[in-house]
């Protein structure tokens, strides 16, 4: 019963009513603010660039053929990407619903502390050095890399959460997952970037 | 008597801030709790580091931008969208 009553706050709000409405150039608008989002997005399931533009090209279509049932209780961008995720995953050629057993220690190694729980070997500084946009740039091309590297589900948050900018909430409704969950996925990969780009600068653990 | 005080009562070890760290960018953590994290950073010399380093971590995520669509990929679009259109006229029966 939502009907045409929009998520006051979704910004392509406007697009979508041109697009319902048959406007073809609306369809190209939304495709050239979200199609960089959605490759990115889709190469998080898919490890080849071909098969991610195909995944991307199918969900599309599915856009078009979905819109006039789309009912706004989401964010259009929310709606958007859950569709992109169930077309990669049933063409995923990566594992997805296996739980990480491996990866349920600690984040930060332990012998990082003493028996007390204190830093003795404490984060070497490097924090203010990503203000220079050179060195920023830099280590931006690495952390790509290593977001590659994350297991499946930390990707999935890591890359909608810190790489798209969406919100915990959109997140939980684009993957199916807990808030918690959704949490606990995030601090993991975000520990697991902090480690790389440390280790980029050379001097921490 | 002598008492020593090394921490305040139930003080938070660097072990369990770097661990609540998400949680508390989040927003997630309970009152209590959130004090504690926060009296445990004001007290660490080390702990706000690797809160800046996680901050910094987000930061440069956000910086990671798609390509921008070319004219090229414009065309194509209004392309696909012309095409489905035409496959919806004529109807899948």
């Amino acid at each position: 019963m939502a009907g045409d009553l929009a998520v006051p706050e979704d910004p392509d709000s406007g697009l979508v009513s041109r697009l319902r409405a048959g406007d073809e150039s609306a369809f190209a608008e939304l495709a050239g603010k979200y199609q960089g989002a959605m490759l990115s997005m889709a190469r998080v399931y898919v490890p080849s660039g071909a098969v991610a533009e195909e995944v991307v090209q199918d969900a599309w279509v599915g856009v078009l053929r979905g819109i006039g049932r789309f009912e706004r209780r989401s964010s259009f961008r929310t709606w958007l990407f859950r569709i992109l995720v169930n077309r990669a995953i049933s063409a995923g050629t990566r594992e997805r619903r296996s739980v990480p057993v491996d990866d349920m220690g600690p984040v930060v190694d332990a012998s990082c502390f003493d028996a007390g729980g204190t830093w003795q070997v404490p984060p070497a500084p490097w924090a203010d050095q990503v203000d220079d946009q050179v060195i920023a740039a830099k280590i931006a091309a690495r952390i790509l890399a290593a977001i590659d590297e994350l297991p499946l589900q930390q990707r999935e948050v890591v890359t909608l959460r810190d790489v798209q900018g969406l919100s915990g909430e959109e997140v939980c409704a684009v993957l199916g997952i807990s808030n918690g969950n959704q949490r606990v996925l995030l601090h993991r990969g975000r520990s697991k970037l902090r480690q790389v780009i440390g280790s980029e600068f050379g001097r921490s653990r | 008597m002598i008492r020593l005080w090394f921490r305040p009562r139930r003080g938070m070890v660097c072990r369990e801030a770097v661990e609540l760290v998400t949680d508390y960018l989040e927003g997630a953590l309970s009152q209590a709790q959130r004090r504690r994290f926060e009296a445990h950073l004001a007290g660490c010399p080390d702990c706000p580091e690797y809160l800046a380093q996680i901050r910094a971590v987000i930061a440069l995520a956000g910086t990671i931008t798609p390509d921008d669509l070319t004219p090229r990929m414009r065309g194509e679009f209004i392309r696909l969208y012309r095409r489905w259109q035409a496959d919806e006229e004529r109807g899948p029966q």
